[in-house]
């Protein structure tokens, strides 16, 4: 396999492999690093590759797998630490940011949400895989899947109406 | 689109059943200016996943390594070729088995010559030992000079005491 060969098989889905690392890490650059390091051991493993049938699906596998380690790993930890610091000490002039943009809010909402309902709710509504491929990628069966979905879609909407009275009018 | 149809939708989507299909009849309602108030918070859920998904990774990655590692190995295998070959070329020896015909014959005439050569020199070594035979006897009539001479000095001393 070239090196066009490559960037051909990789260019429809390495911005999904970004988005999906992002929703994860939530850092840009952490997402970046996680990127580069997933497209870098796709090429290194590129004779195996050509074998699978959907590189695609393997390869969100692969990032799934790679940030819930990072998110694991020490660094990561330290990482939240100073996250969450930030958002203590800005908490009040935060959300008042957030209230006059309500379609970031959402992502505020999305970061509070358990990794596994994230990732399925990233899967689908972003990047709008149908069941089956998300079932392939996370390993899992179709109804918990279903289940986890409609747990974050709800959650979503629940916050969204409460913070800003959305639908109560 | 009817507004019923559009809740029907929504409250599929909330519990997960809905199909890629109906989900994109839902992201086209939320996606025009005019909907519904009760609905807005989906239009901002709808509104955030299509934001998002513009987003791109711009960085590049660099691809290379192997392929560099590999021309390194070429090129230390060419050198020790090389040197193996210029080795063995240094010490080939040639034998007469190796000749071809005419770099035989070649061979023999050069042998030839030198024999003949080395034979001249030798009959102009036997004429040299006539000469060797001479020194000899000149030699020898030099030790019975030297006697007499002795003679003479003992027989000039006994004249000179008397």
């Amino acid at each position: 396999m070239t090196q066009t060969d490559f960037v051909k098989l990789v260019m429809p889905f390495k911005d999904k492999v970004f988005r999906l690392a992002k929703r994860l890490l939530v850092s840009n650059e952490e997402a970046e690093d996680a990127t580069q390091e997933i497209l870098m051991k796709l090429w290194t493993n590129k004779k195996q590759i050509e074998a699978y049938k959907n590189v695609e699906a393997f390869s969100m596998t692969m990032t799934k797998n790679f940030c819930l380690d990072r998110l694991k790993s020490k660094q990561a930890q330290n990482l939240k630490i100073v996250h969450s610091n930030y958002q203590d000490n800005n908490a009040s002039l935060q959300k008042q940011l957030e209230l006059n943009d309500s379609v970031d809010w959402v992502s505020k909402i999305i970061e509070q949400l358990p990794e596994q309902q994230k990732i399925i709710l990233q899967l689908r509504d972003i990047e709008q895989y149908d069941f089956e491929e998300i079932a392939e990628m996370l390993d899992m069966n179709q109804t918990a899947i279903r289940v986890a979905l409609s747990r974050a879609r709800k959650t979503i909407r629940e916050q969204l109406t409460n913070t800003h009275s959305y639908g109560i009018k | 689109m009817v507004l019923n149809k559009i809740e029907h939708l929504l409250e599929k989507y909330d519990n997960g059943e809905t199909t890629l299909k109906e989900e994109q009849q839902l992201r086209a309602y939320f996606a025009q200016n005019d909907v519904a108030p009760h609905l807005e918070s989906y239009r901002v859920m709808f509104q955030y996943f299509a934001n998002t998904k513009q987003e791109q990774f711009t960085k590049d990655v660099p691809l290379q390594t192997k392929k560099y590692t590999l021309y390194k190995w070429i090129s230390v295998a060419a050198v020790a070729v090389l040197m193996m070959t210029a080795y063995f070329q240094m010490n080939q020896k040639t034998t007469l088995a190796d000749l071809n015909h005419d770099e035989l014959m070649a061979y023999n005439e050069t042998v030839r010559a030198l024999n003949l050569v080395s034979s001249k020199l030798n009959q102009g070594a036997t004429s040299l030992s006539v000469l060797d035979f001479a020194s000899n006897q000149f030699e020898k009539g030099e030790e019975q000079f030297n006697q007499m001479s002795e003679f003479s000095k003992t027989a000039n001393k006994i004249f000179k005491n008397k």
